[in-house]
């Protein structure tokens, strides 16, 4: 009990942990067919991401890791804005969420 | 204690992922990425970023994910319907799927000198973060302050009523 | 030098009278359009004359010009044509005695003809473009005339040729003109290839085209024989048969006859194909140093008059039997060089044209007068309704026949002397140029019976005399056919020897006498079995033709040389054309290739089309797998990975 207390963890089981959070982002990616759903997906892969940098800036003790992480925040920030209006406009145009029906390159 | 909290909360992570695969109304998918997106923030704190934490919950839990919720209600998306699946998604991208985990967990498992979580004097704090974020970096953070006026300025241009042209069933 | 000759005159005048009528003719009036055509040949003729009378020093000082003319002269055009390395080709003009005797030949009769032809084809439609064609094969005659080098010469080889077939094929959309004129061209192509060989080899050896350089590079090496001169002069020899009717290229002549009458009287009469002859004649130097291409010439030239003599002795055309005589009096010319009697041969060209203008524009004027009929076996009886013709047309055929003393006499015995004296072989090329004289005399009166003597064939037909442009140059060639040889051999070679050098015989008077008297009883032979069987028995003919069906049928088709010709290469080259280069070339390997780069242009936009489906999922199917493509090159270590999986594969293997 003690020693299960006091048992580190490995840093190359966060790294872990990542990788198979932003395996799981593609997955989505590629079998959901709903545009937000999708669009979610891509969140949870840039979480991924956040997750190894802040990983990394713990192992060599750097600032700058962390502080790239509050910039892919921003910018997820922004996207999300963005992308969702995006959403809007073409539910707007085509009265669909579904990424098979949006296969027309212009709305 | 460390690692009873990192197997509970990554385990909440995989568990939130697997459900947002899974479930097949969007709102359902908001709500468990909110959970992935709230484990995170507990494992950053673990790794000793604290400020990361907060902004995590704050920003991503908190904004984004909001803003997802209130499109998903907006546009009343109701449930997936089950189309044709893409033959060309299943067939290539699966597989990709796979080599890109396996390739990257081939490096982590081999890679040498990576330690282990340290505990609390691993901390990093706040002021360290700041007067690094504006002295050295402070380029970047205005740029980034520009970067989301003009998130902001798009987004209302094209979710407003007059802007751009709109073709499509009316 | 003192006198500036203006050589280039002699050309130019011709080629501005084919550019004026060939490009102006059909909207200028007839009078101008004939003007024209008329002065363009005078003005040369006049050059040519004021060249003759200088040499001969005559009118010194009323034509300005004249100062005494020593000969050869040279016009070179400033600039070179060709200037690479150490060939140096220029464009030159030399007139020398035999270029001047050939150019009064070809501008004076031509000049005749043109006269002639104004009458004659008065009412064509293309009045405008056959003078002006005319006048671009004057053009060209006189630059091979005048040429200095092979390749001015070649100029003028070629565009003759080409004169030829635009003539040939003047009434184009008759069938058998315009395939005549292509059978002609390219017959004449085959001898060009020779002359083109010829020329390289040339080039090859001498360094140089010019005949005045060749000839003193000859001169300088009288131990130099035979080897690769013989080849130049055989391969020399056959563009000479190409364009001079010869075997085994005589055969586009008599097709040739397709081409209006005064054509056929000039071109191919008269000048072009004698341009084979003075060919010969000016690379005299190089045949003199190959005895076997010597031999060659005249072997061909005799078997050629013998051949073409039979044939004409049961055409049935009139102006075929003319281009066959043509033919074998060109083997005549041959025969003469062929026994380097080089001036005897130069003589018979020069009354050859004489008479055998002349006997073709009678004929001319004997189709004019008829309308149109050609057959000999519809003509007759026509000497009351046309006099003046059966006049002229009575003095070309004893001219040619060799009667003393028209004009042909003399040059036929001039070459039949010099063949006799050229030891045993000679004896035997003597005994079938007599022979050939027989069948000449005997076909020549055939064709006079038949087509002024006896019963008119047609009676309703009304003949009527042609008009004065046709009279004058009949009339004219007439008194030149009488006393066209009066000059006599010795004159002219002593005139020719500057050029031709001087044949030394080694006969006497005597032989010569003798010689001649064979020759007159031989004319005389034929002219009797002509009226025996033309005119006392006329059935006498048909009968025998019925009696002897397979040698008459032989000797009418013309030895079916035209037939073997065409089943052993025309239709050969029709099979690799239609078929190997037709089909596999063209359709399979080009059209299939392009039919390949564009089938697998479309092939590979199907493929890529597929891509571009729009479906969102595809495409992040295939970033992902690009994106894991990339991250497996950065990992693995490929230059590890290879002997290792080997390893691999040989450790399983073993176990």
């Amino acid at each position: 009990m003690n020693s299960l207390f006091l048992q580190e963890v490995p840093l190359s089981w966060y790294l872990l942990l990542s990788a198979v959070l932003f395996a799981l982002g593609i997955v989505g990616f590629l079998i959901k067919r709903n545009l937000i759903t999708v669009f979610m997906s891509i969140e949870l892969m840039l979480n991924a991401v956040n997750l190894s940098f802040v990983t990394f800036a713990h192992q060599w003790h750097a600032v700058k890791g962390q502080i790239f992480v509050f910039f892919v925040m921003m910018v997820a920030a922004a996207e999300a804005a963005v992308g969702l209006a995006i959403i809007i406009a073409v539910f707007r145009a085509r009265a669909t969420l579904s990424v098979d029906r949006i296969d027309l390159m212009k709305l | 204690m460390h690692l009873i909290l990192f197997i509970l909360f990554a385990g909440f992570c995989l568990a939130g992922a697997i459900n947002l695969l899974l479930q097949s109304h969007p709102i359902n998918s908001a709500l468990s990425l909110i959970v992935v997106m709230v484990s995170l923030a507990v494992l950053y704190l673990l790794l000793g970023a604290e400020f990361l934490a907060a902004a995590q919950v704050i920003v991503y839990a908190g904004a984004i994910m909001v803003l997802f919720t209130f499109v998903v209600m907006l546009l009343n998306a109701g449930r997936e319907e089950h189309t044709m699946g893409s033959r060309v998604a299943r067939s290539v991208g699966f597989p990709a799927v796979v080599v890109i985990l396996g390739v990257i967990a081939t490096v982590i498992l081999h890679a040498q000198g990576l330690g282990a979580a340290r505990d609390t004097d691993a901390i990093t704090g706040t002021e360290e973060l700041s007067r690094v974020l504006f002295t050295d970096l402070l380029l970047p953070f205005e740029v980034t302050s520009v970067l989301v006026l003009i998130a902001i300025l798009g987004a209302v241009a094209l979710a407003s009523h007059g802007g751009g042209e709109r073709t499509g069933p009316k | 030098m003192n006198a500036y000759f203006h050589l280039w005159l002699i050309p130019l005048a011709p080629f501005a009278g084919f550019l004026i009528n060939g490009i102006l003719g059909r909207r200028l009036p007839k009078w101008l359009v004939t003007t024209v055509a008329l002065l363009t040949p005078l003005a040369a003729f006049g050059v040519v004359l004021n060249a003759a009378l200088g040499f001969f020093g005559i009118g010194k000082g009323v034509i300005p010009v004249i100062g005494s003319l020593p000969l050869p002269f040279t016009e070179t055009f400033p600039l070179p044509w060709i200037d690479i390395g150490s060939l140096r080709v220029d464009f030159s003009f030399v007139l020398d005695q035999l270029s001047l005797v050939m150019l009064l030949v070809v501008t004076g009769v031509g000049f005749l003809i043109h006269i002639y032809s104004v009458g004659y084809m008065g009412g064509e439609k293309g009045y405008a473009r056959y003078f002006s064609f005319l006048n671009l094969f004057l053009f060209f005659m006189t630059v091979l005339v005048l040429a200095g080098n092979a390749l001015v010469m070649f100029i003028g080889w070629e565009g003759v040729g080409l004169a030829s077939y635009l003539l040939i094929g003047f009434w184009f959309q008759k069938k058998s003109a315009a395939d005549a004129g292509k059978k002609a061209f390219i017959v004449n192509r085959i001898g060009d290839f020779g002359f083109l060989i010829g020329m390289f080899l040339l080039l090859a050896n001498f360094g140089t085209l010019s005949f005045s350089a060749i000839g003193e590079k000859l001169i300088a090496n009288p131990g130099w024989q035979g080897g690769v001169l013989t080849v130049i002069a055989l391969c020399l020899l056959l563009g000479a048969t190409g364009k001079s009717a010869q075997l085994p290229l005589y055969i586009w002549l008599p097709d040739a006859m397709e081409g209006p009458t005064p054509v056929s009287a000039l071109i191919h009469a008269a000048t072009m194909v004698t341009a084979g002859v003075y060919m010969i004649t000016r690379t005299h130097v190089l045949f003199d140093h190959s005895p076997f291409a010597l031999g060659a010439v005249a072997v061909v030239g005799a078997a050629t008059a013998l051949l073409a003599a039979t044939i004409g002795t049961v055409e049935h055309d009139i102006k075929r039997v003319l281009a066959y005589s043509t033919i074998s009096q060109l083997g005549y010319m041959f025969l003469g060089c062929g026994v380097a009697a080089y001036s005897a041969a130069i003589f018979h060209l020069v009354t050859h044209a004489f008479f055998k203008a002349l006997l073709f524009l009678a004929a001319g004027s004997v189709i004019h007068a008829v309308g149109g009929e050609q057959d000999l076996r519809r003509l007759g009886g026509l000497w009351k309704k046309l006099p003046v013709t059966f006049a002229v047309t009575t003095i070309g055929v004893l001219a040619i026949a060799g009667f003393y003393p028209f004009a042909g006499f003399y040059s036929k015995d001039a070459i039949l002397y010099a063949a006799f004296l050229q030891g045993a072989g000679g004896k035997a090329l003597w005994f079938v140029g007599l022979v050939t004289a027989l069948l000449t005399s005997y076909y020549m009166f055939r064709l006079w019976y038949k087509t002024f003597l006896g019963k008119p064939s047609s009676p309703e037909a009304h003949p009527h005399e042609c008009p004065w442009s046709m009279m004058v140059p009949l009339l004219i060639l007439a008194a030149l056919s009488i006393c066209g040889g009066w000059i006599g051999m010795e004159r002219f070679g002593a005139f020719l020897a500057p050029a031709v050098g001087v044949k030394s015989m080694a006969g006497n008077a005597q032989l010569e006498l003798n010689l001649s008297i064979a020759a007159v009883a031989v004319a005389l032979l034929g002219w009797l079995a002509a009226d025996r069987f033309y005119r006392q028995r006329p059935r006498w003919a048909s009968h025998q033709a019925h009696v002897n069906p397979r040698i008459y049928g032989l000797v009418l088709h013309k030895y079916y040389v035209d037939e073997i010709y065409g089943a052993l290469i025309v239709k050969p080259l029709f099979g690799i054309s239609k078929y190997l280069l037709g089909w596999f070339v063209d359709t399979a390997l080009l059209g299939g290739g392009a039919w390949l780069l564009g089938g697998t242009a479309q092939f590979a936009g199907a493929l890529l089309q597929r891509w571009q489906s729009g479906n969102l999922r595809s495409y992040a199917a295939w970033l992902a797998a690009g994106a894991a493509a990339l991250l497996l090159f950065i990992v693995v270590p490929w230059s590890t990975i290879w002997p290792a999986s080997l390893n691999l594969i040989f450790k399983m293997a073993g176990h």
